[in-house]
């Protein structure tokens, strides 16, 4: 089909949406939930998996080590532990870092009350591993296979609460659930828009007619109703990306504000880099959703 | 240029309205098509314009068989076949302008020959002063004008009228085959369904008369068979 034919085609696309506005409307606003949903969902949940990201930074297990443990046996069992799939990074601290740090920390500007140690390292037995992992839901597993590691030299383990663990699973609870809101109100989307063309076709049906006999292509006859298709879907989506970027940083501000647990920015991800691909996505799935509807109902009312 | 081989058509029920019709018509040719009402003739240009599949035989139409083409062929078909329809089929919510520019519109042709095409049409018809009204607004014989100008806008190499002067007065009637056949002088292939003795008989053109979906007689330059 040539250029200069769509824009005819636009002009009738658009001419259906204003004969039907009623359909039109509802079409519209079924995408701009469903949309405003799939937004909603993918900003929480990029920022769930954005505080899981920065949680898990921060997690890690400490083994301690028995007194009287060579370097020797140190190294194996950094060895042993470090081919574990689970384990991200193994960093050996020995007593005197560990003391310098404690000393840092706790002593800070008076590092000469501290002095009074000197030659008596009170963390003689500190020596330890620091092991990050590469997944904190694994952390169970990997404290027991530790645990079962005390003949060997280990002394003790730590590990940190799992609070990343509990986040993760909130996420992928609020995850499997959006995800089949979204389907529904996807195929609610879908059928509304398919019954808007429908509509369209019937009131051009003798049109449509005498156009396939003067010679209409399949494409010049199908084109409008493409179009009312791909611009509710469009409309539908640009909507609530709107009303989602108007109420984001709103949204961040008032829950910093309000709830003390919460204390800083850095735990949100700034808007631009949600809408970065969630504006793009938000356009694909309002034209995908449009145009399905509209071949949909093109395939069963228009024989071309 | 048209080719029917034995060509059959029969609706859901009864008896065939196009029985076994064998019709070979030449480029350039004039034809009219007579026979009484119910005959057959609007249902056999319905197999021409592929609107309706025949229940048996061939069609071929300027080198195209309707059987095998393919279906996002059939547009072209159609683009080579300008149609005058018995009911009209205009469009009732455009003017005599849109009507025409219509048919011009979805085969693509640009504006700007739109824009210089459809006047010219329209007055060839004797139509250019009415192009803003609607269908509604003019009489049987104007609204057969605009449907004949939508047909020759698009200067397609074949013809089909349905009854082009079934609404006029003696006097439209010759104004619309005199154009007919001045259409036809310049190179298209004409071919008039009608029920206009008086027309047939002085023009003295290829007639071919059908009865009961039959070609009862094919005449090379004949009259007006059938009576009523
Ligand atoms: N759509 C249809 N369904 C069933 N029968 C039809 C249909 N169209 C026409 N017929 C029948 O086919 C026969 C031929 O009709 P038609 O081709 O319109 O005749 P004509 O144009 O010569 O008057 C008639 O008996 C008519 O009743
Ligand atoms: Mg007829």
């Amino acid at each position: 089909m040539k250029i200069r034919t769509w824009g005819y085609s636009i002009k009738q696309g658009m001419i259906n949406i204003k004969r039907n506005k009623l359909f039109s409307l509802a079409s519209i606003a079924t995408i701009a939930i469903c949309i405003f949903l799939i937004g909603l969902f993918y900003s929480v949940f990029v920022n769930i998996n954005h505080m899981v990201e920065e949680a898990e930074q921060q997690i890690s297990v400490t083994v301690f080590f028995k007194p009287g443990i060579t370097d020797e046996e140190i190294a194996n069992l950094k060895d042993q532990i470090s081919k574990r799939a689970e384990v991200k990074e193994v960093t050996y601290t020995s007593a005197e870092e560990a003391w310098e740090e404690f000393k840092a920390v706790y002593f800070g500007d008076h590092m000469d009350l501290a002095e009074g140690f000197k030659d008596d390292n009170p963390l003689a037995n500190s020596a330890s591993f620091e092991i990050t992992l590469n997944d904190i839901s694994m952390q169970d597993v990997l404290v027991n296979y530790l645990n079962s590691l005390k003949d060997q030299g280990i002394r003790q383990v730590n590990a940190s609460e799992n609070t990343a663990s509990t986040i993760d699973t909130f996420g992928k609870l609020v995850a499997y659930v959006s995800v089949a809101l979204i389907v529904v109100l996807l195929a609610v989307a879908v059928f509304l828009i398919s019954n808007t063309i429908a509509m369209g076709i019937t009131v051009r049906r003798e049109e449509i007619g005498i156009m396939k006999l003067m010679g209409a292509s399949d494409l010049f006859v199908r084109a409008p109703f493409m179009v009312e298709g791909l611009i509710i879907g469009l409309i539908g989506a640009v909507i609530p990306m709107i009303v989602l970027l108007v109420l984001y940083n709103r949204v961040v501000l008032y829950i910093i504000t309000h709830f003390q647990q919460v204390s800083s920015f850095t735990i949100f991800l700034p808007v631009k880099d949600v809408f970065n691909i969630l504006g793009p996505l938000a356009l694909v799935i309002g034209a995908g959703i449009g145009l399905i509807g509209s071949m949909i109902t093109i395939r069963k009312h228009l024989n071309v | 240029m048209i080719d029917l081989e034995n060509v059959s058509k029969t609706y859901s029920a009864g008896a065939p309205a196009v029985n076994d019709i064998n019709l070979h018509i030449d480029a350039g040719e004039f034809v009219f098509i007579v026979g009484n009402s119910g005959a057959g003739k609007s249902t056999l240009i319905k197999l021409m314009l592929k609107e309706l599949e025949p229940t048996a035989g061939r069609i071929v139409i300027n080198g195209k068989d309707l059987k095998t083409i393919k279906h996002r062929k059939i547009h072209l078909l159609r683009r080579d076949i300008g149609v005058v329809f018995q009911d009209f089929r205009l469009l009732k919510d455009r003017n005599v302008y849109d009507n025409v520019a219509f048919a011009q519109r979805v085969v693509e042709v640009p504006n700007r020959i739109i824009r210089r095409k459809v006047p010219a049409v329209l007055s060839m018809v004797g139509l250019a002063e009415k192009y803003k009204s609607f269908p509604k607004e003019l009489s049987g014989g104007e609204q057969q004008r605009v449907a004949l100008a939508r047909a020759l806008v698009n200067n397609p190499p074949i013809l089909l009228a349905d009854e082009p002067t079934g609404n006029l007065d003696p006097k439209n009637s010759w104004e619309i085959m005199n154009l007919l056949e001045e259409i036809n002088n310049r190179g298209t292939t004409v071919i008039v369904v009608t029920h206009n003795k008086e027309i047939v008989d002085a023009m003295q053109k290829r007639v071919v008369t059908i009865q009961k979906g039959m070609v009862i007689s094919d005449e090379k330059a004949g009259g007006y068979l059938y009576e009523d």
